[in-house]
C-alpha cells in the first residue's frame, strides 16, 4: 500500500495545456500515472496529449471520475484553482505552484473547513515538488528514476533535499512507499504532522523520514504527534543550522522569526520526543539504515 | 531643520539595519507630541493558526519579544476570523484590556480597524505600531510603524512596489532577485551555488560540519539556463572574500547537461581563479559529468554531498595556506 496516491488513482492536471502543465503531464504519464485528462477553462471539449480537456474540475470529476489533481496554474490564480478542486470533490490535490500570496492560502484553508473532515480534500503544497509512490504513480515534478519502491515514508518541505534523501537511501537499497512534499510556504495545505498520520496508518510503511527546515511551528507539532501517537520509528533532519536569524533562506517560510524556529531548537525538541535526528544531510540514508536494522 | 539636515545622508545603525547600517534618504516629520501613555499594537500572520493575529500590550516603546518572554500576561493576543475580519467587539475588548478611558474606546476601535485594513488590503505579513501613544490632549496616534509585505502578492499591490528603494537593499541581493535567483550574503569564504532552498541550506550546514564557513546562500531555482548559471557565478565571485566555490546541483526540472554547460561557459568568461568544486546529480547526470571532464578545465568534481563539502573546505584551506 501507499498513501494518498497509487497506480489506480485517476489524476487530472489543472493548467493542463500550458507549457509547464504539458511537460510534466507527459513525464507523469511516462512514469505510469493514471492521467485521465486535464482542465483549462475555455479549452473544454478538445483533446490534449490524447486525453480530454475540460472547462471545469466538476466536469472532469463527473465525466472521467477524476480523484486527484495537480495544479500548475500561476500564483495569482492558483488559490482559486485549489478551491475549485475542493468543491468539485477531488480527494487529493498537489499544488506545485510557487508564488501564491500567503493571505490567499489563508482563505483557501478557511474555505476548506466548509467540508466535513471525511469529505475534505487533502491538499499538499503549494511550492513543492509533489508526491510520488515509487513504481506506481507520480504526482509531481521530481526525477522519478531516483526513487526506489520500498517501506519508508518520506515527508519534506524541500524538493531537492528530498531527492538527496531518496538517492542516499536507494544507494543503500532502501525504498520508499510514498514521498510527499509539503512545500516551503508559510501556510501550506498539509503539515508534517498530517502526513505522519497517513504513514502511521499505512500498513506497508515501516519507518518514516521527515525533512524539515528553519521557520514555523510544524516540526515542533510533528515531534508532539510522534511522542503521543506514533508507533513507527521516525528519522528527521532539519536544514538551516547555519542560517542567520531574521533572514529568509529562499523559501518564503524559511525564516527564523521567533522562539523555537531555529534548527537547533527544533533538533532539541525532536530528540526530546524520541525522534532519531540525522546529524547532517549526508547521513540521511545511513541513519535510516540503522533504524531499519533495529526493527 | 537643523536636526533633519544632520540626519539626511547619514548612515543609521539600528536593530533593523544590521551592523553596516543604512543611509538615510527620506525622513518622516511629525509634530512634537505630549505623551501620556505608550502602547504596542501589531498584526502578524500566525503560522500555527493560519490566521491574522492582533497583538497588543500596555508596554509600548519596549522590545516586545522581551515583554513576551518575561511578562506574557502583559500581551493581549486576539485571533481574527479570516472570513469576518476584525470585529468591533474584538477591537473594543482589546481597547478595554489596554486600560483606555471610555471616551477613547471609539477612537481606539477605529485605529485598530485601520491597522487591520492596511494588513489585508496591502497584503502585509506584519504591521507593527510601536509606540501607539495616547496624547495629553486625548488623541490616539501612531508615532512609529513598520510593515512587512508578501513578495508573492506584489503583483497586485503596485502602490507597495513603488515604495521600493533599491538603495536600501544589499546590491548583490537586488541583482540576484533581478535574475530570478535567491541570494543571502553570509560571513564565510566558501561561495555556494545550489538548486533548491532546502538543499542549499543543507549544503551550507555540510560545509560548516566539515569545518568551513559559507560565504553565501544561493538558490538558482528550477529550469536554470546557462545564462542564469553564469549570472549566479558572477554574483558569488563578486564577493572578493570568496576563496573557494561549491556548486551542488540535484537536477529534477533542471538538467545536469545544461548546468554543466553553464558552468563551463561561466568559468571561461569570468576567468575563475578560485578552486571550484562541482557535484552534479539527478537528470542527465552522465552527460553533465562528461561535459565537465571534457572541458579540460581545472574543476574538482564530487559525487556525494559529503565529498563535495569536504573537497570545498580542503580547497579553501589550501588556497589560504591553512
Amino acid at each position: 500500500m501507499t498513501v494518498l496516491l497509487n497506480e489506480e488513482t485517476r489524476v487530472i492536471v489543472q493548467g493542463y495545456t500550458g507549457k509547464i502543465g504539458t511537460f510534466h503531464a507527459e513525464e507523469m504519464m511516462e512514469y505510469g500515472t493514471n492521467l485521465v485528462g486535464g482542465v483549462t477553462p475555455g479549452k473544454g471539449g478538445k483533446e490534449h496529449l490524447g486525453k480530454p480537456v475540460f472547462n471545469t474540475v466538476k466536469e472532469a470529476v463527473s465525466e472521467v471520475g477524476a480523484e486527484a489533481s495537480i495544479i500548475f496554474v500561476p500564483g495569482a490564480f492558483a488559490a482559486d484553482s485549489i478551491m475549485e478542486a475542493a468543491d468539485a470533490g477531488i480527494k487529493y490535490c498537489v499544488a506545485i505552484t510557487d508564488g501564491i500570496p500567503a493571505q490567499d492560502m489563508m482563505m483557501v484553508k478557511r474555505y476548506m473547513y466548509r467540508y466535513k473532515k471525511e469529505d475534505r480534500m487533502v491538499l499538499t503544497g503549494p511550492n513543492c515538488a509533489g508526491t510520488i509512490s515509487p513504481g506506481k504513480a507520480m504526482l509531481g515534478i521530481m526525477p522519478g528514476h531516483i526513487y526506489m519502491e520500498g517501506n519508508v515514508g518520506v515527508v519534506g518541505r524541500s524538493g531537492t533535499l528530498g531527492y538527496e534523501a531518496a538517492s542516499q537511501m536507494k544507494a543503500l537499497g532502501i525504498g520508499i512507499t510514498t514521498s510527499v512534499g509539503i512545500g516551503g510556504d508559510p501556510i501550506n495545505g498539509s503539515s508534517h504532522r498530517d502526513i505522519l498520520e497517513h504513514f502511521e496508518n499505512d500498513p506497508d510503511t515501516k519507518a518514516v523520514m521527515m525533512i524539515g527546515e528553519i521557520g514555523g511551528p510544524q516540526e515542533a507539532e510533528a515531534a508532539e504527534y510522534f511522542k503521543n501517537h506514533m508507533t513507527k520509528p521516525l528519522v528527521a533532519y532539519i536544514a538551516g543550522l547555519t542560517a542567520p536569524k531574521g533572514r529568509r533562506m529562499g523559501h518564503a517560510g524559511a525564516i527564523v522569526s521567533g522562539a523555537g524556529e531555529s534548527a537547533a531548537e527544533k533538533v532539541a525538541l525532536l530528540k526530546e520526543a524520541g525522534v532519531v535526528v540525522a546529524p547532517n544531510p549526508s547521513d540521511l540514508g545511513i541513519t535510516m539504515e540503522k533504524v531499519l536494522k533495529e526493527l | 531643520m537643523e536636526a533633519s539636515a544632520e540626519l539626511l545622508g547619514k548612515t543609521l545603525v539600528t536593530h533593523q539595519t544590521g551592523p553596516q547600517g543604512k543611509v538615510v534618504h527620506r525622513l518622516y516629520i511629525e509634530e512634537g507630541t505630549a505623551i501620556k501613555n505608550e502602547l504596542y499594537v501589531a498584526l502578524v500572520l500566525d503560522r500555527v493558526k493560519q490566521r491574522i493575529n492582533i497583538i497588543a500590550s500596555t508596554e509600548g516603546g519596549m522590545d516586545i519579544e522581551e515583554v513576551a518572554a518575561k511578562t506574557p500576561e502583559l500581551i493581549i493576543s486576539t485571533e481574527i476570523e479570516p472570513q469576518v475580519g476584525l470585529t468591533d467587539f474584538q477591537a473594543r475588548e482589546i481597547a478595554f484590556k489596554l486600560g483606555l478611558e471610555p471616551n477613547l474606546i471609539a477612537q481606539a476601535v477605529k485605529t485598530l480597524q485601520g491597522a487591520y485594513r492596511s494588513f489585508r488590503e496591502l497584503d502585509a505579513t506584519m504591521v507593527e505600531i510601536n509606540p501607539l501613544v495616547i496624547t495629553e490632549d486625548g488623541h490616539i496616534r501612531a508615532l512609529d510603524a513598520k510593515m512587512g509585505f508578501d513578495d508573492n502578492a506584489l503583483f497586485r499591490r503596485p502602490q507597495i512596489q513603488e515604495l521600493r528603494d533599491k538603495s536600501q537593499e544589499d546590491p548583490r541581493e537586488t541583482a540576484a532577485s533581478d535574475y530570478g535567483l535567491s541570494y543571502v550574503g553570509l560571513d564565510g569564504d566558501i561561495g555556494c551555488m545550489i538548486n533548491g532552498a532546502g538543499l542549499a541550506m543543507a549544503s551550507l550546514d555540510m560545509i560548516k560540519h566539515k569545518g568551513g564557513e559559507p560565504a553565501n546562500f544561493l538558490d538558482i531555482g528550477g529550469g536554470a539556463s546557462p545564462e542564469r548559471v553564469a549570472h549566479a557565478f558572477q554574483l558569488v565571485l563578486a564577493d572578493a572574500g570568496v576563496k573557494a566555490m561549491l556548486v551542488n546541483i540535484f537536477a529534477g526540472i533542471n538538467r545536469c547537461d545544461w548546468i554543466a554547460e553553464g558552468i563551463v561557459q561561466a568559468f571561461k568568461q569570468l576567468e575563475v581563479k578560485v578552486p571550484l568544486v562541482v557535484r552534479l546529480s539527478g537528470t542527465n547526470v552522465e552527460q553533465g559529468q562528461k561535459i565537465i571532464s571534457e572541458s579540460g578545465l581545472p574543476i574538482i568534481t564530487a559525487h556525494t554531498l559529503e565529498e563535495a563539502a569536504e573537497k570545498a573546505v580542503e580547497a579553501r584551506n589550501q588556497a589560504v595556506g591553512a
